[in-house]
């Protein structure tokens, strides 16, 4: 009986406590820059966008809310022809940005992305296009996979060392440079 | 001015009051929670939330109204009406002020005892209309207790009635001048606050809806506007048992200074506010130990008080 | 207060109509209630406020849940129904119809003879039903108060938790 005057007591005195609500929209929260929010495509620092269309993303996501279809340019580089994420679906898990092996997928701190459509939230590759590089200001892909173009494979040109051999555990390059 | 005209303007002031403050304690309710809760609680809607009121109100009367087909229908359908209709009943009886007041009843304490037992049919009755498990068990809950509650409901009030020598709850209040109540009555106080929370099914005693075991007890198939009714008729009830408590051992509408309805109200709301602040204080018990505690605790206790109130009575005269 | 008297009188007697020839239980027990209001309205205008009001609080209030709350619990269905079609064969209502009729006939008479009731008589307060309880009826009271506490009693035995050995060995003896 005692206990239960006591708990009427103590929170009573909760009536002269600071409130711990944020009131959002006048005050805004802290958010952390590792915070997983609007997903965007990036593009690399020469202004190409750094998607190389290789599904990865699409097939780490645990809800299937990213669509998006390859294709080739005249000179075989890959790019999207569309890329498709419903943000109605999205859990915002992140996976596609671990997946991606050219940064191009990304998550930034925007969560603000209330829509009176639905279909509004169906972002298509050019509402998830952004200007700039994103979080990895001086990445190209290109520029460390090395590219092979016609008549050179890759390594072959001139000031351009080997390529990584991916399937070999040790460390370093492969026998032209030992 | 009539005694008719007079008798209209005062039931309709009664019944407006009433209702305005029940739907009040909507936005009242939520924000003192979250006051105790260090939350703001609706603010939003209107100067500090308070058309939230009205928003709430528009939401509820334009929500499908939806009767399961598996339902007692005709049951179902009067059902809500049942809790709203005696609850505010019962205000005929309450007297606000020495004239304020609806019906000049002789028999008032039993005229509320008497509602509060026919409301106990709302909530049981709804639970076996619904035809559903969880509604079924809410109603059976219900009925055990708030007739269990009802039976030292009624006992509590009984010290108060002795003292006071009528039923008639304005001469109560009149033989409250010297001494409130709730000096020589305070077992009697308690009993009926305990017993007036189990009444209307409110938070420490909310076993009837126990929304963590029953859904939403005996109303989890109602939408709409009856469900609304439910919820209205649970605030008439808190500002019903609130209002009999200051009548009964709080001196009614005495008080020095201010005008007799501003003290009236000025208590009733202080219980109102004491009602939700036990939300928010308290964890909802077993069953078995609400029933223990009625049974075992409150119903000796207050035989016990109105024993020795007899005895001092006699022992006086 | 006679307009009040004649209205709740009729509203007794179709509930307590719809009582018998109701199907669903439920349903009966609710026009039973409504049957059990009407008459402390009935009382209330032959002057018995407090009659009135212990009317609804014990029969309308409590007693009249305890039949709602057992009827609940027991799951009556169109089963239930079909059985109790078969029972009412002519055999059997035969009996309480002659019985009711001879009581209709005699009230009837009753109310040819003389003035029906008398209303608005003096008011028949708490206190002198409690002058009368403890007075002439003292031994009436009683009587009653020892079968309920004999009531009481027996509703404990039967209710209360078994020891284990007490449950051993009622086991063993089945």
């Amino acid at each position: 009986m005692l206990s239960v005057l006591k708990a009427i007591w103590a929170v009573l005195l909760h009536m002269f406590r600071p409130r711990v609500t944020v009131q959002y929209p006048e005050e805004r929260p802290h958010i952390p820059p590792r915070w997983r929010g609007r997903i965007i495509l990036s593009r690399d620092p020469d202004g190409e966008e750094r998607c190389v269309a290789c599904y990865l993303c699409a097939v780490a996501c645990p809800v299937d809310c990213i669509a998006l279809q390859a294709t080739e340019d005249g000179h075989g580089r890959r790019y999207p022809e569309f890329f498709r994420i419903n943000f109605s679906r999205c859990i915002f898990c992140g996976f596609c940005e671990e997946a991606c092996p050219t940064y191009a997928i990304q998550l930034t701190t925007d969560f603000e992305m209330g829509e009176y459509v639905r279909q509004n939230l169906v972002y298509e590759k050019e509402h998830l296009l952004i200007s700039g590089t994103g979080k990895y200001p001086g990445y190209n892909f290109y520029r460390v996979a090395g590219l092979s173009v016609k008549g050179k494979d890759k390594g072959q040109a001139e000031n351009e060392e080997p390529p990584v051999d991916l399937k070999s555990l040790l460390p370093g390059r492969m026998e032209s440079e030992q | 001015m009539s005694e008719a005209l007079r008798s209209i303007i005062i039931i309709l002031s009664v019944i407006g009051g009433v209702m305005t403050i029940a739907a009040g304690l909507i936005w009242v309710e939520r924000r003192l929670l979250a006051l105790w809760q260090d939350r703001y609680g609706p603010n939003r809607v209107g100067a500090f939330g308070l058309l939230q009121v009205l928003a709430d109100m528009i939401k509820v009367l334009t929500k499908e109204d939806w009767i399961p087909p598996f339902a007692d229908k005709s049951v179902f359908f009067l059902t809500p009406a049942i809790i709203a209709i005696t609850t505010l009943l019962t205000f005929a009886v309450i007297p606000f002020t020495s004239t304020i007041l609806v019906a000049d009843l002789n028999i008032g304490v039993l005229f509320f005892l008497a509602m509060s037992s026919l409301g106990v049919y709302s909530v049981t009755l709804a639970g076996w209309a619904s035809a559903s498990k969880y509604s079924l068990l809410g109603g059976l809950r219900a009925a055990a207790q708030m007739i269990s509650y009802e039976v030292f409901m009624g006992l509590s009030l009984m010290g108060a009635v002795m003292l006071a020598g009528s039923f008639d709850l304005r001469v109560i209040v009149e033989a409250q001048r010297g001494l409130w109540y709730v000096v020589p009555q305070f077992a009697g106080f308690v009993i009926f606050f305990i017993a007036g929370v189990a009444e209307t099914h409110r938070l420490p005693f909310d076993l009837p809806e126990a929304e963590s075991e029953l859904v939403a007890g005996y109303h989890s198939e109602y939408s709409g506007m009856k469900f609304g009714m439910f919820f209205v008729g649970e605030y008439i009830g808190i500002t019903l048992i609130s209002a009999l408590i200051t009548v009964l051992f709080f001196g009614g509408w005495l008080g020095p200074v201010l005008p007799p309805v501003v003290w009236f109200l000025i208590k009733t709301f202080f219980f109102i506010g004491f009602f939700i602040l036990l939300r928010a204080a308290l964890p909802r018990p077993r069953y078995d130990q609400l029933m223990a505690l009625g049974w075992k605790v409150l119903l000796p206790v207050s035989l016990l008080n109105l024993a020795v109130t007899g005895g001092i009575m006699l022992a006086g005269r | 207060m006679r307009d009040a008297f004649y209205i709740s009188a009729a509203v007794a007697f179709v509930s307590t109509l719809m009582v018998i020839i109701q199907k669903k239980v439920v349903h009966a027990l609710l026009y039973l209630i409504i049957s059990l209001l009407s008459v402390a309205v009935i009382f209330f205008t032959l002057g018995a406020p407090f009659a009135a009001a212990l009317e609804v609080i014990i029969y309308a209030g409590a007693i009249m849940v305890l039949f709602v709350f057992v009827v609940m619990m027991l799951n009556l269905g169109a089963e239930a129904a079909r059985q109790e079609k078969s029972w009412m064969s002519p055999r059997m209502w035969i009996g309480p119809s002659v019985l009711a009729a001879i009581l209709l006939a005699d009230m009837l008479v009753l109310l040819a003879r003389g003035p029906a009731f008398i209303s608005g008589g003096n008011v028949v307060g708490p206190k002198h039903v409690g002058m009368a309880l403890f007075g002439p009826y003292l031994a009436g009271v009683e009587l009653a108060s020892m079968l309920l506490l004999a009531g009481l009693a027996g509703a404990y035995h039967l209710g209360r938790r078994l020891k284990k050995e007490e449950l051993a060995e009622r086991e063993t003896r089945r």
